[in-house]
C-alpha cells in the first residue's frame, strides 16, 4: 500500500468512525510524500517543531498549484471577503488576533471566560431540563450542538434566534473544508464562497447595529474599541467576525459529542466523573488529545526548503499536520490509544500550538467541562443507542453527526 | 545486581539532606519521592517561609496585584519531609557526611543536594544600605516591604541597576504612577545579558514609558536625613537626586560562603558540578554523593563548548532539580546529563521578552523576524558561524522554533525564508556585548536523540 492510497483511507468515510489505526499506519513515515504533492506529518515532536516553524506560511497565497487542486481546498481563496486571521501570517496575523484578543482574553478581558460559567451552567441546565419525560435525546442535536450555538452568539452578540438563517451558510462553509477528494469539489468551493459572502453581509448588518448602539458583546466592542493597534476595517471586522462564529461552535460540538461518546465508552471513567466534578479539568485535556475536534491542518505551505525528520520537503509544498496522529504519537505518550484522564504530563495538539494556538481554547474547555459534568451527574444510566454513532462527512472537523442516548431518567 | 544493590537499599532506607528550600530544592524533594525513594528527606532553609515563586515579586507583588505572601509554589505531590525552616546551613563536613546549622544542630546525611540559590548583592556600603528607604528585591518579604512602601507613593523611586529585575521594578513603578530614576552603569538596561543592540530597544522602552534613565552613570552616595530616612543619591556625573526610595538591584551573589573549608569546589562563581549535577571537590575530582542544582550550581554544557554554565534561570532550577534528584538515586548507568536549553522570561513596560541560548556568547546579532521599530521582534545570536542564542519581543511563539536552531548548531548569519522577515531584511550586527569574554570553541558536540526527553550526546572530534 502506498502511502497516497493511506490518506485516502484516512479521509475516506468509510474510515470516519475510527481512523486511528491508519494514522498508526501514516506515522510509520512520519513525513510522507503523497501523490498529488501534498506532504503529511503524522508524528508528535514533528510537527510540534512545524507549529513553530516561521518557514512554514499560513497563507494560501504561497502555494504553488498543484497539478491536481483537488486536496487542496481553501474557501477562503478568492472570496469577496479578505482572509481571517487563522489564513494570514504575521504580521497581519499578529494584528489582527491582537486586535480580536482585546475583547476576549488577557490582558484587556481577562476574566472574560470566567465570568461566563454561571451562564454556561445555566444553558446546559435548561437544555438537560428538555430532556425531561424522554427515554432517549440526540447528544449531538439536542445538546452538543445548541449549547455552543448559544454561547458563542451571546457572546459575539448575535441574536440567537437567527440561528436559523447562519446555520446553513456554516454549514455550507464547513463542508468546504473536508479536504477529501470527491465529485463537484469545486463547485463546493464556489457554493461555500457565495455562503461565506451570505454570512458576511448578515454579520456587516449587525455590526452596523452594534457601533450604532453598542452592548457588552465582543461585536460591539471590536466596532468601537480603540486600542494601541487602533481598529479594525469594515472588512477585516466582517472576515473575522465570520471566523469567529463558525470556529466558536463547529469544532466545540464536536468535541462535546466526542467527550460523551468516549465516556459512554468507558462508563467508570464516567462513574468517576460523577462522583468527583474536578476530575472535569484532566478529562477535557485527555479528550483533547484521545479525538481532538480538529484532527488535521490541511493549509501550511513551505517558505522554503524546510528539513523535517530527514526528508526535505521542497519550497512551495503544501502540508498536512495531522494532529490527532501526532496525538496518539508512542514516542511521545506512553500508551497513548489509551483513554486515561489521569494522565499526566499532556501536551497535546488539540488546540495547535504556536501563533495559530487555538483562540477560542479557554472557552471551548470551559464548555466542554460544564457540558460533561452536568451530562454525567444528571443522566441516569444513561447507554449508547449505536455505537459506533453516525458520522459527520467531514475528516477535518471530526466528530458524531448524532448521538442517540437512551437513559432512565434526570437527577436534578 | 552488584552495582543495583546498594542504589536500592539507598533508594528504601537512604538519608537525603537537601538544603536550600527554594525553587530547584521542592522540585527535587518531589522528584525523589515520584521516583520511588522512600528513606527520610529532610528540607534545610533559612526563611522561615515554605517554598515560593519569585518571578512575580518584581512583576505582580510590587503592582499589588498578589500579594507578597500569595506566590507559595504549586505541590506536585506529597513530599514527606522533615522541614528545618529559618535555620541556615552554615558548614559541611564531608567526611563524616553532616551539615552543621546557624542553631547548632547537625544533619547526618548519605546524600546530600545543594540548591542554596542567590541573594540580593547589597549595597557596598553598610551604613548607606541601613538607611530608611533603601530596598532590595530577593525575597518575599523583600516584595512585601517595598510594596508597601511604593504604595505610600514615594515622590520618586531610585532604581539602582537596569537588569532585569531592575527594569521589571522600574516597570512597576511607572504602571503604578510613581516618578522613577534608574541609574545603569553600562550604556543601556539589559546590556549585560542582552546585548547593546537589544539595551537599545530596551532603553527606548523605559524611556516612552516616562522612566528617568540615566545610563554610563553610578551612583556615588545615598545620604539620609538625621532620622536615617533616605533623602538624596548622589551620581557620579555631579548630580545629585532627591528620593524617598532607592532599590538597590545589582545582580545577585551564590550562596557558597557556608561551603568555605569544605573541601568542594564552590566559590563565588557558585558550586562546579559534572553533567550529571555531582558536585566537584576543589581538586577538581567528582564527588559521588553530593549533587548540585539551581541557581548556584555551575555546570559545564556540551552545547556551548562544555563551558561551565551558571544560570539563574526558574526553568533551570526546575529541570536540573529533576536530574540531580534523578541521578541521586539511580544507579551509574541510569543516570542522565542535565542538558537543558538556559531560557529565560521577562515582562516590562507591556512587553514579553523571552530568550534561549546564551546570548553573551553571540558575537553578532540579526533580526529574522518582525521589526525592532515596533518593538516585536525575533533575532538570533550568532557565534562563529552558528546560531548560538536568540530573543524575542512579543514573539514569543516562535522561541521554540530558534531553540532547535541552537540544538542543531545551525548556520548563522540564518539561511531560512520565513514569515515575517524584517522590513530592510536580515542583516547581521555586533552584538555589542560590553564584555564579550568568548570562550575558545572545542570540538563540535550534537543533541541527538528521538525524544527531547531522552537526550544524549554525541561527541563529534575537530577535523584536524
Amino acid at each position: 500500500m502506498t502511502s497516497g492510497t493511506l490518506l485516502h483511507q484516512i479521509t475516506d468515510y468509510a474510515n470516519r468512525a475510527d481512523p486511528y489505526p491508519l494514522y498508526a499506519e501514516l506515522r510509520r513515515t512520519p513525513v510522507a510524500r503523497q501523490d498529488d504533492g501534498v506532504y503529511t506529518v503524522s508524528t508528535y515532536w514533528e510537527i510540534n517543531s512545524l507549529l513553530h516553524d516561521p518557514r512554514l506560511s499560513s497563507d494560501a497565497r504561497n502555494r504553488v498549484p498543484l497539478a491536481d487542486g483537488s486536496l487542496s481546498p481553501d474557501p477562503e481563496e478568492d472570496a469577496a471577503l479578505p482572509p481571517s486571521f487563522i489564513r494570514l501570517d504575521p504580521p497581519e496575523h499578529d494584528r489582527m488576533r491582537r486586535l480580536a484578543t482585546r475583547p476576549f482574553g488577557p490582558p484587556n478581558c481577562p476574566r472574560r471566560i470566567h465570568d461566563m460559567r454561571g451562564e454556561l451552567a445555566r444553558m446546559v441546565s435548561d437544555l438537560i431540563d428538555g430532556f425531561e419525560g424522554r427515554e432517549q435525546a440526540d447528544i449531538v442535536d439536542d445538546f452538543a450542538y445548541p449549547f455552543p450555538v448559544m454561547v458563542i452568539c451571546n457572546l459575539l452578540g448575535v441574536p440567537h434566534q437567527d440561528e436559523t438563517r447562519f446555520h446553513g451558510w456554516a454549514d455550507t462553509i464547513v463542508s468546504a473544508l473536508d479536504p477529501s477528494p470527491a465529485e463537484g469539489a469545486a463547485e463546493r468551493q464556489r457554493v461555500a464562497q457565495q455562503a461565506r459572502t451570505e454570512l458576511g453581509r448578515y454579520l456587516a448588518g449587525l455590526i452596523e447595529e452594534h457601533r450604532r448602539t453598542p452592548g457588552h458583546d465582543m461585536l460591539s466592542a471590536l466596532a468601537t474599541d480603540h486600542g494601541p493597534d487602533g481598529r479594525m476595517s469594515q472588512l477585516e471586522l466582517i472576515t473575522t467576525a465570520v471566523l469567529l462564529l463558525i470556529a466558536g461552535h463547529e469544532t466545540t460540538v464536536n468535541l462535546i459529542a466526542n467527550g460523551a461518546l468516549t465516556l459512554l465508552r468507558h462508563p467508570e471513567v464516567l462513574g468517576r466523573l460523577r462522583e468527583d466534578p474536578d476530575l472535569a479539568v484532566p478529562l477535557v485535556e485527555e479528550l483533547l488529545r484521545y479525538e481532538p475536534p480538529v484532527q488535521l491542518l490541511p493549509q501550511r505551505t513551505a517558505l522554503a526548503d524546510v528539513d523535517v525528520a530527514g526528508t526535505l520537503i521542497p519550497k512551495g509544498s503544501p502540508i498536512w499536520l495531522m494532529l490527532a496522529s501526532g496525538n496518539r504519537d508512542p514516542r511521545r505518550f506512553p500508551d497513548a490509544d489509551r483513554f486515561d484522564p489521569g494522565r499526566r504530563d499532556n501536551q497535546h495538539l488539540g488546540f495547535g500550538s504556536g501563533i495559530h494556538y487555538c483562540f477560542g481554547a479557554p472557552l471551548a474547555r470551559l464548555e466542554a467541562q460544564i457540558a460533561l459534568t452536568e451530562l454525567a451527574r444528571r443522566l441516569v444510566n444513561p447507554r449508547l443507542v449505536e455505537d459506533p454513532p453516525p458520522y459527520r462527512q467531514n475528516p477535518v472537523l471530526r466528530g458524531p453527526r448524532h448521538l442517540p442516548v437512551s437513559f432512565d431518567g434526570l437527577t436534578a | 545486581m552488584s552495582v543495583d544493590g546498594p542504589t536500592r537499599t539507598f533508594r528504601r532506607q537512604g538519608r537525603v539532606v537537601v538544603v536550600g528550600a527554594s525553587l530547584a530544592g521542592l522540585r527535587a524533594a518531589e522528584t525523589l519521592r515520584e521516583e520511588g525513594f522512600t528513606g527520610a528527606l529532610t528540607m534545610i532553609g533559612d526563611e522561615p517561609h515554605g517554598p515560593y515563586d519569585r518571578p512575580p515579586l518584581s512583576k505582580q507583588v510590587l503592582l499589588g496585584k498578589t500579594p507578597a505572601d500569595g506566590t507559595a509554589l504549586p505541590r506536585r505531590r506529597a513530599i514527606d519531609a522533615e522541614w528545618r525552616l529559618g535555620v541556615a546551613a552554615t558548614g559541611l563536613d564531608l567526611t563524616e557526611k553532616r551539615v552543621r546549622l546557624a542553631d547548632g544542630q547537625e544533619v547526618g546525611f548519605d546524600r546530600l543536594l545543594i540548591a542554596t540559590g542567590t541573594r540580593a548583592r547589597p549595597w557596598p556600603r553598610d551604613a548607606e544600605a541601613d538607611l530608611d528607604g533603601v530596598f532590595v528585591l530577593r525575597t518575599s518579604d523583600d516584595a512585601a516591604r517595598l510594596d508597601q512602601r511604593l504604595a505610600a507613593r514615594p515622590r520618586r523611586v531610585l532604581v539602582i541597576g537596569a537588569g532585569f529585575t531592575g527594569s521589571e521594578v522600574a516597570s512597576a513603578c511607572r504602571e503604578r504612577g510613581l516618578e522613577v530614576t534608574v541609574a545603569e552603569r553600562g550604556p543601556a538596561p539589559l546590556v549585560g545579558a542582552l546585548g547593546g543592540v537589544i539595551g537599545a530597544i530596551a532603553a527606548e522602552l523605559q524611556r516612552e514609558h516616562g522612566v528617568d534613565l540615566r545610563c554610563c552613570i553610578t551612583v556615588t552616595a545615598l545620604e539620609g536625613d538625621p532620622a536615617g530616612r533616605l533623602r538624596r543619591a548622589h551620581l557620579s556625573d555631579g548630580t545629585a537626586l532627591d528620593v524617598d526610595v532607592a532599590v538597590i538591584a545589582l545582580g545577585a551573589m551564590r550562596n557558597t560562603e557556608w561551603l568555605a573549608g569544605s573541601g568542594l569546589g564552590a566559590g563565588p562563581r557558585g558550586v562546579a558540578c559534572d553533567a550529571g549535577c555531582r558536585a566537584f571537590d576543589v581538586h577538581g575530582i567528582v564527588t559521588d554523593d553530593i549533587f548540585v542544582a539551581g541557581d548556584v550550581a555551575r555546570s559545564p554544557h556540551p552545547l556551548f563548548g562544555y563551558q561551565f554554565l551558571s544560570l539563574e534561570h526558574w526553568g533551570n532550577a526546575v529541570a536540573q532539580a529533576e536530574t540531580a534528584a534523578h541521578n541521586m538515586i539511580s544507579a551509574g548507568p541510569d543516570r542522565r546529563p542535565h542538558l537543558w536549553v538556559p531560557a529565560f522570561w521577562s515582562a516590562q513596560f507591556g512587553v514579553n521578552i523571552k530568550s534561549v541560548g546564551v546570548p553573551p556568547m553571540g558575537e553578532e546579532i540579526a533580526v529574522t523576524q518582525g521589526s525592532l521599530a515596533e518593538h516585536r521582534f525575533a533575532a538570533a545570536y550568532g557565534f562563529q558561524g552558528r546560531v548560538i542564542a536568540a530573543v524575542s519581543f512579543d514573539h514569543a511563539r516562535w522561541i521554540d522554533f530558534y531553540r532547535e536552531r541552537i540544538e542543531s548548531a545551525a548556520p548563522f548569519p540564518p539561511d531560512f525564508t520565513g514569515v515575517d522577515r524584517p522590513p530592510g531584511g536580515v542583516r547581521p550586527v555586533p552584538a555589542d556585548f560590553p564584555d564579550p569574554a568568548l570562550p575558545t570553541h572545542g570540538p563540535t558536540v550534537t543533541l541527538s536523540g528521538y525524544s527531547p526527553s531522552d537526550r544524549r550526546v554525541t561527541f563529534t572530534p575537530a577535523r584536524a
